[in-house]
Formats: C-alpha cells, sequence, structure tokens
C-alpha cells in the first residue's frame, strides 16, 4: 500500500473512532434510562415474587398467567380475570376518549391561534404552556375543585335551577376524562399549531377560488396537510393518557383503576414485582400495537384522485 | 371547445364601479385602491399594468372575493357579485405561487374544482384529461406536484383554473417564477389558450413588455389608481400622463408653449423655437406651458433642419438598431432617437452637428 493510501486508511479509522466517541453519550443514555431498565423488569417478570417484595431468583411463567387469568384458590383451576381485562379496557377507552377529546377542542384552539397575527400568536402560545408550570397534582386537585358536588359547576348549575340536585361528576369515568383532556390539552394543541403555522393559507385561498365551502376546505385541504401534527398530537395525548396514575388516583377516587393504579398496586401494597413488571409491559405492548394500527391507517393513505 | 363566438360583442365581463379599498383603520388605514372604475369586456385578454404596490393585485383579489371593497360595487355581467364569498362567484385564479395542492395529484388538482362543484365522476374525468390535453400534460396526470418542474406547474395552475370554465380567469403575475426563455414560451401559451377558451382573461403584470405583447387593452395604475386605459398601441403611442409614458419604455419628455388648438390636435412651440403638431388626450385643453412625448423611435436624425438641433453625444449600437444620444442647443434633457440600422442608411458619429426631424403625429401632450 502506498503512503497516500496509508493516510486515507488512517484518516477513516480516526473518522469511525470520533463517530463512536461522540455518539457515547446518547449510547450511554439509551442503555441506562430506557434499555437497561426495561431488561430488568422483563426479568423481573419472569421471576417469583418475594414473600416481603421484591423477587426471588427462580423462573416462573405465574406472572404472565395471572395478567389475564385468575388463579382459584382452592382447585388452582384458571379463569379470565374479569379484575384486570375491565381496568386494562378502561385505560383503553378513557386514553381513547380522551384524545379524542384534546383532539376535539385542540384542533380549533390551534388554529385559532396560528390564523393570528405574529405577535398575538406568541401571546396565545405562552397562555398555552402556562399550565406546565404548575405541579401536575396541583392542577388535579383544581379540577377536582370545579367538578365536585359543591364545586364551581354544580353550584352554578343550581344557582340558575337548571338542576336541583348536584350532578355526581367526581369519582366516575367522565372525571378521569375530563381531568386528562384539560391535563394533556398542550400536547394536542403544540404539535397541530406547529403543523398549521407551516399551512401555506394561499392554498386555502385557491381551494375556496376552486368553490371549495368551508367545510370541504378544512376537510380536503387544512385536514390533509396537518395531519402531521394531528398525529404526533394523538400519539403525544394517548401514551400519556393510557398510563396515567395520578388523574385517576385522585379524580377517581381509587375506585376507578386505570392500569398505571393497578401496577402501582402490585408494586406496593401488593407486593407482586413479577405481576407489575408483567402489567407494565402489556400497556407498552398495548401502547406499540395502538400506535403501529393508527400510523399505517392514518400515516399512508394520503388522497390520491384523478 | 373551439372559440365561442359571443352574443353581444360589446357586452362587459367585468364592471368596477367606484371601488376602494382601505386597509386597516384609524391612522393606520391605507387606501390600496382609490374609488376604481374599468370595464373589462366579454373575451377580452385584459392587463391591469402598474408597478408593485400599485393596487393591480388587490383589484384582482377584490374580483376574485378574497377581500372585499370598502366601497364600490363590482358587476360580473351585470350583477353584483362583491357580497359573494369566492366559492360562489364563476370567476377562477391562477395564483403568482401556483397554489397547487402538495398533495394530490396533477389530476386531483386540476379536477377539485369540478368535484367542488359536484359534477359526476364521469365528466370530471374526461374533463380534466380535456384539460391536460389543452396545457399538453397528458403523461404526467398521475405525477405528485413535488415531481414535477417550475414550468409543468405553471400549466397545472393554469389547467386547474380553467377547468370548471369560469367566466372570467384571473391571472396574478402568473410567470414571474419562470425563467426568460419560459416566460416567452407561456406567453404564447396563454394568448393561445385564451383564443382556444374564449374565456375573459384578466392579467396582473409589472412587466410592460409582457403587457404590450399579449394584452387586447391594458390599464395601468399606479397609488391605487388607473390613469389609462387603452389598447398597446395606444397606451405606448399616446399616453395621457406622464407616469404611463415613463412606465412604459423610453420617453423623450420636452417642455413646450401651446400655441393653439384643433380637434384635438395640437399646436406647440417647442425651447428651440420651432413649433409641432402634437395630440392631445381626450378632453385636454390646455394653455401656457405642457409636456410634450416624444418615442425615441418617432424621431430622425437629420444632418441638417429638423425641430431641434444639437450635439450628437453618444451612439450606442444594439445590432437592430442604434440609439443616438443628443444634448439639444436650447438646453433640456439629452434627447434619445432610436433608428432602425438599414444597410445603405446614414451615419453619424459622436460629436457630429445634428438635427432631429420630429413628424406631427408623433409627438403627444401629457395630461400633467
Amino acid at each position: 500500500m502506498n503512503r497516500a493510501g496509508e493516510i486515507a486508511a488512517k484518516a477513516e479509522r480516526d473518522d469511525i473512532r470520533s463517530r463512536w466517541l461522540l455518539s457515547m453519550p446518547a449510547l450511554a443514555t439509551i442503555f441506562f434510562a430506557a434499555a437497561g431498565p426495561l431488561v430488568i423488569v422483563l426479568l423481573c417478570s419472569v421471576l417469583e415474587p418475594g414473600p416481603y417484595g421484591g423477587v426471588v431468583w427462580k423462573f416462573s411463567p405465574e406472572a404472565w398467567i395471572s395478567v389475564f387469568m385468575e388463579r382459584d384458590i382452592f382447585d388452582d383451576t384458571l379463569s379470565v380475570a374479569d379484575a384486570h381485562v375491565v381496568i386494562f379496557w378502561r385505560s383503553v377507552k378513557l386514553a381513547l376518549l380522551a384524545t379524542v377529546g384534546a383532539l376535539v377542542l385542540g384542533f380549533p384552539t390551534a388554529y385559532f391561534i396560528a390564523t393570528r397575527s405574529e405577535r398575538a400568536r406568541d401571546v396565545w402560545l405562552f397562555l398555552i404552556t402556562i399550565p406546565f408550570w404548575t405541579n401536575l397534582l396541583i392542577r388535579t386537585l383544581a379540577v377536582l375543585q370545579v367538578i365536585r358536588n359543591e364545586g364551581v359547576i354544580n353550584t352554578l348549575l343550581i344557582k340558575l335551577g337548571i338542576i336541583e340536585a348536584p350532578i355526581q361528576i367526581l369519582f366516575t369515568d367522565t372525571a378521569i376524562t375530563l381531568g386528562m383532556v384539560y391535563v394533556y390539552l398542550p400536547f394536542m394543541v403544540l404539535p397541530i399549531y406547529a403543523s398549521l403555522e407551516k399551512l401555506d393559507f394561499r392554498l386555502v385561498e385557491a381551494a375556496y377560488d376552486l368553490y371549495a365551502s368551508r367545510v370541504q376546505v378544512l376537510r380536503r385541504i387544512i385536514f390533509p396537510l396537518v395531519k402531521p401534527g394531528v398525529i404526533a398530537g394523538s400519539i403525544l395525548v394517548f401514551i400519556p393518557a393510557i398510563s396515567a396514575y395520578v388523574t385517576p388516583s385522585v379524580l377517581g377516587g381509587g375506585k376507578n383503576m386505570m392500569v398505571a393504579n393497578l401496577i402501582e398496586l402490585q408494586f406496593g401494597q401488593g407486593r407482586n414485582v413479577p405481576l407489575g413488571s408483567a402489567l407494565s409491559i402489556s400497556v407498552m405492548a398495548i401502547v406499540a400495537a395502538a400506535l403501529l394500527v393508527y400510523v399505517r391507517n392514518t400515516g399512508g393513505s394520503e388522497a390520491r384522485h384523478g | 371547445m373551439g372559440p365561442s363566438v359571443p352574443e353581444r360583442p360589446d357586452r362587459n365581463a367585468i364592471d368596477v364601479r367606484g371601488v376602494g379599498k382601505v386597509f386597516g383603520t384609524g391612522d393606520s388605514a391605507v387606501a390600496a385602491l382609490d374609488r376604481v372604475s374599468v370595464s373589462i369586456r366579454e373575451n377580452e385578454f385584459f392587463t391591469l399594468l402598474g408597478p408593485s404596490g400599485c393596487g393591480k393585485t388587490t383589484l384582482l383579489r377584490l374580483i376574485a372575493g378574497f377581500d372585499y371593497p370598502s366601497e364600490g360595487e363590482i358587476l360580473l355581467y351585470g350583477e353584483d357579485i362583491a357580497p359573494l364569498p369566492p366559492f360562489k362567484r364563476p370567476v377562477n385564479t391562477v395564483f403568482q405561487s401556483y397554489a397547487l395542492f402538495p398533495h394530490m395529484t396533477v389530476g386531483g388538482n386540476i379536477g377539485f374544482g369540478l368535484e367542488m362543484l359536484g359534477k359526476p365522476k364521469a365528466e370530471i374525468a374526461a374533463r380534466v384529461d380535456q384539460m391536460l390535453k389543452l396545457v399538453r400534460m397528458e403523461a404526467l396526470k398521475r405525477r405528485r406536484i413535488s415531481e414535477i418542474s417550475g414550468g409543468q406547474q405553471q400549466r397545472v395552475a393554469l389547467a386547474r383554473a380553467l377547468a370548471p370554465q369560469p367566466k372570467v380567469l384571473l391571472l396574478d403575475e402568473p410567470l414571474s417564477a419562470l425563467d426568460f426563455k419560459l416566460r416567452k414560451e407561456m406567453q404564447i401559451e396563454l394568448k393561445r389558450l385564451q383564443h382556444e377558451t374564449g374565456i375573459t382573461f384578466i392579467f396582473v403584470t409589472h412587466d410592460q413588455e409582457e403587457a404590450l405583447t399579449m394584452s387586447d387593452r391594458i390599464a395601468v395604475m399606479s397609488s391605487g389608481r388607473i390613469l389609462q386605459v387603452g389598447t398597446p398601441r395606444d397606451i405606448y403611442d399616446r399616453p395621457a400622463e406622464r407616469f404611463v409614458a415613463d412606465f412604459i419604455g423610453e420617453t423623450n419628455f420636452l417642455a413646450a408653449d401651446m400655441v393653439g388648438s384643433s380637434n384635438g390636435q395640437a399646436r406647440v412651440r417647442l425651447a428651440s423655437g420651432a413649433e409641432l403638431g402634437a395630440a392631445l388626450p381626450d378632453g385636454l385643453a390646455p394653455n401656457g406651458r405642457v409636456t410634450v412625448v416624444v418615442r425615441p423611435e418617432h424621431a430622425r436624425l437629420v444632418k441638417q433642419g429638423g425641430a431641434i438641433s444639437g450635439t450628437l453625444e453618444n451612439v450606442v449600437y444594439f445590432g437592430t438598431d442604434t440609439h443616438y444620444y443628443v444634448r439639444p442647443d436650447s438646453g433640456g434633457d439629452t434627447f434619445i432617437v432610436r433608428q432602425q440600422n438599414t444597410r445603405d442608411g446614414a451615419t453619424f458619429t459622436a460629436g457630429e452637428r445634428i438635427g432631429i426631424a420630429i413628424s406631427d403625429d408623433a409627438a403627444q401632450v401629457l395630461r400633467d
């Protein structure tokens, strides 16, 4: 090999080495903060629970069986774990409802902001982010104050003579959904706003010019073009909503558990770390599957005509 | 779809009557249009010409319905359309930016207007094919907008606006994004399309050459007003105002004194003492000092005599013609004469004493 070749080969080796070194922080973060803990959780899910919490180093599929099945304490027969299924179903249902609710409220909000003047937009965006300054628990307690029987809504409705007795909102699924919509709304507004801000409003004019009514413009032009923002917003709301812990425990009053509360129970009072781990991974699997289906069905299906 | 014969040739497609547009309120109010009135005939290629900020695009947007006039009315075949939203006006626009829908194919874009009008699928498909053929883009029907060139996008924008067969087609500087060669091609293409479809075109541009070569009639605009409406020839040969004369082509402005006038024809005396016949704008009967314009190619250099005598300062050869810059003995601005180069024509050299001959129908008095 001639000298020039050697230099080139050395430069390439140096290049590869520096690339590895430069990506070390990212790789370390991924390993210690994401992949590592996940492996531990996965491992715990196939071990036996310790008598006073923790795990015993002995393989057991029991945790995975009891995610969806229940073992009769007398005759060891397996039946479907109704409680778990109900909780899983409620989590998926409420997370979906919260996502839809946030979309219904968030899209017009984002549209409103995106169509303001440049200066006004900054003010509105600032207002949208203000709730982030407050602790989640405090915001949830604030929602509780609004919807409880002696709260703002019921008092107002009674004063106005619309209802006689307070409506029970607190400690219902409705309360949890309302709370989640409120808490996660900014996650819907911001990505949709980002998409709308990039939208060329001359396209909207062009559509009006070509006889599209306001509804048609929304459906055929604006919505398809801001879909990436809608998808991002829906994902950002759905994921924290399905694994919400604070909101359902405060507003659901411990009666209407969601899956995060169930998992917490296993690690806490239940002293069943393997079951908690198996449940956690099940939730992850559900979320991953849901995202896959969602993105498949919305991503590549842009309108084709002609 | 051949050239359609209008039932009444002089019917007006668009009547703009005393239309004003003010943007903003209070102290920050800006008048973009100042009580503009103009009539556009059916099947006409009508051009709104003026520098940026003159109000031409504002007027176009009012006709399209994207903005509403602060005062006045806009009639489409005699019906006031000023209060109608754009999707209720049988008028389509070709946008400067094309504004093609990026999430649809070429065919999808062209068919969009018809689809919104609720036409049957078969009719839309047939019409889309017809339009693609009209703009010679048959092969690209299923392409995405991002996959075609700027010139092709321009054609799609045209086809999309023409597909619903609008009564009037509005074109907002549609050629400004194209390079020189493509622009020339599209100018011819636009004239052909207008002829073949028989649709009234209202074309907005700041390019005087584009306006002169394409239009049946031109309205020259400045500061929210229409200064002059006429055929390209009228506008070029008989500019009524200094702005029009200055904006379109090169011009010589001469100070002169009125001597007399009759039948729209004036006699004026130039600073050199020579008397000259000059056309008067309609309804103008001035006295005293006036300004007269003479186009450089309407004057002639002579060895002796002529209306103005002077010294030839500079000679610039342009191939087909030569520009001569003459300093008049009587003072004033340098006078430009443009003369076609012929094989046996007289030649003049810089520094020579020279005369400028101006025929009686070459000069025009300005409404200053």
